[in-house]
């Protein structure tokens, strides 16, 4: 079985925006690896011939009508935003590229 | 040494439904910012995605004009990345098991035909648009976009220069607009278009690394994006330098190429199956029922023109190159039953006007078949096609029965030889000049003679005629 790194743990925790003390890191390594090894326990099932499931439920097509419903006022919905203005969510300067 | 450019593209494209693809707030464009949101679209914790029908139905669509196969099962997914436009921090997509794949559209490049394949097509939620500032320590959101249905088209390597790069999204542009499933208008951002070109020695197999060309806002900005970014990797080759794989912008100002920065992380997406959504089944009576809505496309119209209508290639190529216009131009036709005639008031005249006006075909006051009656009155002989032209400029305005136009102000043409010889007979004594001149061969005084018959009839008398008469008068002078 392939072990977790401290170094994945600490990429996916900056993809994620989360930032760990060397601590954390540490013990989220360990915990991490706990965990793969009990899943990993389904790996002795043979599952070559099961199909991969993307859901448990076993339904299909669940859809609605092409009907507008009405959206909330812009002040509820800015309600929970630290900051806005003009109408807009405010949020710290994001330049792409 | 010589290098072949490799180019494909990944075109998103806004569908035309009503209402987004995971809740009932409007797509409508340009409203007031953070007007058209709910908490689905905002990401509000607890809260559960219902798949828009018609949005299946226009991909669907999409993919059947692009000769793709549908998939049987598909499924959604969700790709994560954290950018302030993207509430839920992660956008629904399709990942592995698109809608559609392996289709193919057909360009013309230098009057040669070309296939360029469309390795697959998938659904997903567009993003909500930010606002920079310049200068400022902010960005402002507005989050009304996030959740208006888009497809994802992406070609196959199979584009070899930046000119069929634009052909190929023109092309493309014009089928999904017949098809109505978009309005396809880049300017309004309902059809976006990243690039990746490569250069490869010409002959290699193995592509060159390309680079990825984002912010190519218009048709000629793609062309002249890629043109820079080829001339860029041509000459890093030139000079044996190795070409960085990364996503460079356009720079409109500037018309170069930038590298945009900090987004080495960027493509770990980290995409898993979308929990809130359960799989999409397809069978064969859905995708037959949807490809019979599928209307006739460009390409078909165009050589049906050629063939039933007897055009020319030019002809049946403008009247195609948009929807509004060919369905108008059809319905002149129909009220006419004169093709070629109608092509050429519909090019020259309508599309003067519209030209001239800065409008759109459907803002055209005129109705079809009003022009197609028009047309029919100088076909029988019934008007000049002078007095034709005049008529059109009111009917411009007012769109009334041009028959009841020619009754009230009289301008049947004068087609009886009789009733036209004295005026002719009046215009050679009065110009006897040019009557000598013709005689000596100055065959431009005949034409001056027709002009002064017509004058003096108002511009109704049959041309024809009038050139007959004179040329009948003159000889016995």
């Amino acid at each position: 079985m392939v072990a977790i790194t401290r170094e994945q743990v600490e990429h996916v925790a900056d993809l994620a925006r989360l930032s760990l003390t060397p601590e954390e890191a540490e013990r989220l390594t360990e915990q991490l690896n706990q965990i793969l090894a009990f899943a990993h326990k389904l790996n002795e099932l043979d599952t070559s011939g099961v199909e991969p499931t993307s859901h448990v439920l076993p339904l299909a097509n669940v859809m609605r009508d092409d009907e507008v419903r009405p959206s909330i006022p812009r002040e509820e919905a800015l309600k929970n935003a630290p900051d806005h203005a003009d109408g807009l969510f405010r949020v710290p300067k994001a330049i792409e590229g | 040494m010589n290098f072949e450019t490799v180019i494909g593209l990944e075109v998103h494209v806004e569908l035309a439904t009503k209402s987004k693809i995971f809740c009932g707030c409007s797509t409508a464009f340009g409203a007031p910012p953070n007007t058209n949101v709910c908490p689905v679209c905002l990401g509000h914790p607890g809260v559960l995605p219902v798949l828009n029908r018609q949005a299946v139905e226009y991909a669907m669509k999409a993919a059947l004009a692009l000769n793709c196969e549908i998939a049987e099962v598909c499924k959604f997914d969700r790709k994560n990345y954290f950018y302030p436009d993207l509430p839920k921090a992660y956008q629904i997509s399709q990942y592995d098991q698109p809608l559609a794949k392996n289709g193919w559209v057909d360009i013309e490049v230098g009057g040669r035909k070309k296939r360029v394949g469309i390795a697959r097509l998938h659904l997903e939620e567009d993003a909500g648009k930010s606002f920079h500032a310049e200068g400022g320590h902010h960005t402002l959101v507005d989050f009304n976009r996030v959740g208006v249905p888009l497809i994802e088209i992406v070609t196959e390597p199979d584009l070899r220069s930046p000119e069929e790069a634009r052909i190929f999204l023109e092309t493309l542009r014009l089928i999904l607009l017949y098809t109505g499933v978009s309005d396809v208008k880049m300017e309004e951002g309902s059809l976006r278009c990243d690039a990746n070109i490569s250069l490869r020695p010409v002959g290699a197999d193995a592509f060159g690394t390309k680079t990825e060309l984002k912010n190519l806002n218009s048709f000629r900005f793609v062309q002249k994006g890629l043109e820079y970014e080829e001339r860029r990797q041509r000459e890093i080759l030139t000079a044996g330098g190795v070409v960085e794989q990364e996503t460079r912008r356009w720079d409109e100002q500037k018309e170069i190429t930038v590298p945009m920065r900090g987004k080495e992380e960027a493509h770990d997406y980290r995409y898993f199956p979308e929990p809130d959504l359960v799989r999409l089944v397809i069978d064969r009576a859905w995708v037959e029922q949807v490809k019979a809505e599928l209307p006739e496309l460009p390409d078909a119209r165009r050589e049906r023109y050629m063939r039933d209508y007897g055009l020319s290639a030019y002809d049946a190529g403008v009247l195609t190159a948009s929807k509004d216009l060919s369905d108008y131009y059809e319905k002149v036709v129909e009220h006419c039953r004169d093709p070629k005639a109608a092509a050429n008031w519909v090019m020259v005249e309508l599309m003067g006007h519209v030209n001239a006006q800065g409008i759109e075909v459907r803002d055209v006051k005129l109705s079809p078949a009003n022009l197609g009656k028009l047309i029919t009155l100088i076909h029988k002989g019934t008007i000049s096609g002078k007095i034709a032209k005049e008529i059109f400029k009111e009917l411009l305005e007012t769109d009334r029965d041009p028959e009841a136009i020619v009754q009230e102000k009289g301008l049947v043409q004068i087609a009886d030889p009789e009733a036209l010889r004295p005026i002719v007979l009046q215009v050679l004594d009065a110009n006897a000049q040019s009557v000598l001149d013709y005689k000596n061969g100055k065959d431009r005084a005949l034409g001056f003679l027709v002009g002064q018959v017509m004058k003096a009839t108002k511009g109704k008398a049959n041309p024809e005629l009038v050139n007959r008469l004179l040329l009948e008068e003159i000889a016995v002078r």
